[in-house]
């Protein structure tokens, strides 16, 4: 039996040595997707779409890894730095403390992080002010509501989604002061950004109670209150990727988060070796963050409005408006 | 079960998980197949991506350390009579209490920091399987739907400790700090380098040989000693046990106990080994897989350190099938470990009645030559 399987060993490894060999050294950056998923039509295919528009642009390769649990992401980007990836780029704040300590052990590989904020000579921030992004949308809430009730729906409660949260609360202040909240969150671990059936509950009770405009700020669970929107006939707010589509005349707008800027500045910055190490902020002034508009939501954005928000949007970039921030939204501790 | 032919060896043991092995590589084949790939290129990734060079190897037992502790756990519980479902929460529990002994010594003196995560691990463990236990020797209740329970109780534990007490102080994460500085296991490729042997980086560490030794132990522990017969005899008759002068009760606490342990030295490999923090999920389900690694590995030590090998194959080599072949999402990969847990787990009597009739015939007509 020893044997056998000693043999068998021999054999594969003899037969790999010979594929790795073959295998070209071209510039082949790695995304590592949170538990969201590539394809959960928010933020990780934000960042999915990036990486597609570098390969088309530059014709380079890249390749990816959807982690299943949170355990998984240090052994990802562990498996990945062994091997001396050009750039690996983490995207999600759960990737901060195993970036951090991976980095650490592998001084020579480069990091990109999305999200969080880790201070190493070889990892590169970047991270959002989604809380100017926010406080557009939550300006469009205030004009359109006509229950005088708007809701938020965070995914898991942490820092960063506050911050999503703030923005949201302070725009809609800005345009009327009479608005009433209803805030929930899905829950407290990774597993809150999976859950769309949770979320789909949360926003149908938040709309019995008499909102009638959810933002929700959760990944793949968003879909789920998108879905409560389009059964009970009333408005939501995408998150990350322009999600106008998902369920057209029911998704008011969608604050728009450049994911994919940021990883395909990340991947054609390394291939013409003009990657660097620090931290990025990208917000409304570095065209970072947005409301989305397109023909799904046309209708729904009056021009009255339009020129409201435009006004905000310069206040805001010139530093007239400053957007209050959830303490921490980026640690790595 | 009922047919007391008596089979070889090598039919019991090597060829029938074999065929199991391979119904499931033909069921998951017709999948990759449908779904626009070559299975025959998907099968050899895998195997290369399990065993093609010495990381793959690394991660591959790396793996399975944690399926021969977990299967270790159903496989004691089991020649006890008892199905042990809670291997998931006890692994839990067992990371929780290496991450508390940990803590408690701190960075100070790093081995005894060590020595008190592994106590720590195999105490909380076996506590976490005592309380199914009792319930089940005292109130009868039955022990597949206790620890099945307890695994729902576990991971909520762990959960709720982690964003609150627990959490790293301004971390988003529900994981709690890092160990102190030093504290965790020597490495594979470390121990290999100190005598002069070059081997790649992987996280495979030594509680690899630890789990070696718990395997051995186990082996020794049921056919070797008075306790491992009375354990046995309890598991196979109750009555026979008790007239026999063995406590059931008692042999019932005492196995589940020793379960708990084992499966809670899980944490050894995932947490001292390679993570230094206690992380929510960690287990990454490995309690369930435990189950078909003992089953497959006809729970006996041998067998099940060869079955968890395979199944730490199959992690490894389907985690390189994903990265190479971008068309096979996470779930088909999932979906192929699921049918060899089906085929070598839940159908494992799949192929024994046409093979044990095929070799009875063989051997007739061979006596009659």
């Amino acid at each position: 039996m020893k044997n056998f399987f000693g043999r068998a060993v021999i054999g594969f490894a003899a037969s790999a040595v010979i594929a790795f060999a073959a295998a070209a050294a071209d510039f082949t950056p790695v995304v590592l997707y949170d538990v969201g998923g590539k394809f959960d039509k928010s933020f990780n295919e934000a960042a999915h779409v990036g990486a597609e528009a570098f390969k088309k642009e530059t014709g380079g390769e890249y390749r990816d890894f959807e982690p299943t649990n949170e355990t998984q992401y240090e052994q990802a980007l562990k498996r990945f730095a062994r091997r001396n990836a050009d750039l690996v780029i983490a995207v999600g704040v759960g990737y901060s403390v195993a970036v951090r300590k991976v980095a650490e052990e592998f001084p020579n590989v480069k990091f990109t992080i999305i999200d969080g904020n880790v201070d190493l000579p070889n990892v590169q921030s970047i991270t959002f002010k989604e809380n100017e992004g926010s406080f557009l949308v939550g300006m469009i809430a205030a004009m359109k509501t006509e229950t005088g009730q708007i809701g938020f729906i965070g995914g898991m409660d942490i820092p960063l989604i506050r911050r999503f949260e703030e923005g949201y609360r302070q725009g809609a202040n800005y345009v009327r002061s009479d608005l009433s909240f209803i805030e929930n969150y899905v829950g407290t671990t990774a597993s809150a950004w999976n859950d769309p059936i949770k979320a789909a509950e949360l926003a149908k009770s938040q709309y019995a109670r008499g909102v009638d405009i959810i933002f929700a700020a959760a990944g793949p669970s968003g879909l789920g209150v998108i879905q409560a929107a389009k059964d009970k006939d009333r408005l939501t707010i995408g998150v990350d990727s322009n999600q106008n589509h998902v369920a057209p005349g029911h998704v008011l707008t969608s604050m728009l988060k450049r994911v994919d800027l940021a990883v395909q500045a990340a991947m054609t910055d390394a291939k013409n070796g003009t990657w660097k190490a620090g931290h990025r902020v990208m917000g409304l002034a570095e065209g970072g963050v947005d409301y989305a508009v397109d023909e799904n939501n046309a209708a729904l954005i009056t021009a009255e409005m339009k020129t409201r928000l435009d006004e905000a949007r310069a206040k805001i970039v010139s530093g007239e408006i400053v957007v209050d921030d959830a303490e921490g939204a980026n640690s790595a501790h | 079960m009922a047919d007391a032919r008596k089979l070889p060896f090598w039919v019991d043991n090597i060829l029938l998980p074999t065929l199991n092995v391979l119904a499931a590589f033909l069921v998951s084949g017709i999948v990759i197949w449908a779904l626009g790939n070559d299975p025959f290129e998907a099968l050899s990734l895998l195997v290369q991506g399990a065993f093609g060079y010495q990381e793959a190897v690394g991660y591959t037992f790396y793996y399975a350390t944690n399926f021969i502790f977990t299967g270790l756990a159903v496989s004691v519980a089991y020649h006890a009579g008892l199905f042990n479902i809670g291997g998931e929460g006890q692994a839990m529990l067992g990371g929780l209490g290496l991450t508390l002994g940990v803590f408690l010594v701190g960075g100070s003196s790093p081995l005894l920091a060590v020595i008190f995560g592994i106590l720590g691990a195999a105490l909380f463990g076996a506590l976490w399987a005592f309380v199914p236990a009792l319930l089940q020797a005292k109130r009868g209740a039955h022990i597949v739907i206790t620890t099945i329970m307890f695994n729902f109780i576990a991971s909520s534990l762990l959960a709720y400790l982690l964003v609150g007490p627990l959490k790293r102080p301004g971390g988003q994460m529900p994981e709690s700090a890092d160990f102190p500085d030093g504290v965790g296991l020597l490495q594979l490729h470390d121990l290999l380098g100190m005598v002069g042997i070059d081997y790649e980086n992987s996280p495979m560490n030594i509680s690899f040989l630890i789990a070696l030794l718990c395997a051995a132990g186990v082996g020794f522990l049921l056919w070797r000693t008075r306790f491992g017969f009375e354990l046995r005899v309890a598991g196979q008759n109750a009555g026979a046990a008790r007239f026999a002068g063995v406590s059931v009760s008692r042999m019932t606490v005492m196995a589940m106990m020793l379960a708990g342990a084992l499966a809670g030295m899980m944490g050894l490999n995932e947490l001292l080994g390679e993570q230094h923090r206690l992380v929510n999920g960690f287990t990454q389900g490995a309690g369930f897989v435990g189950i078909a690694v003992a089953f497959m590995g006809r729970n006996k030590p041998v067998g099940i350190v060869l079955a968890a090998i395979l199944f730490g194959a199959l992690y490894q080599g389907g985690a390189e099938l994903s990265f190479d072949m971008p068309d096979i999402q996470r779930e088909a990969i999932v979906m192929i470990q699921g049918l060899v847990i089906l085929f070598a787990g839940a159908m494992e009597h799949l192929f024994r009645t046409p093979v044990r009739n095929l070799y009875g015939r063989l051997v007739k007509k061979g006596a009659a030559a």
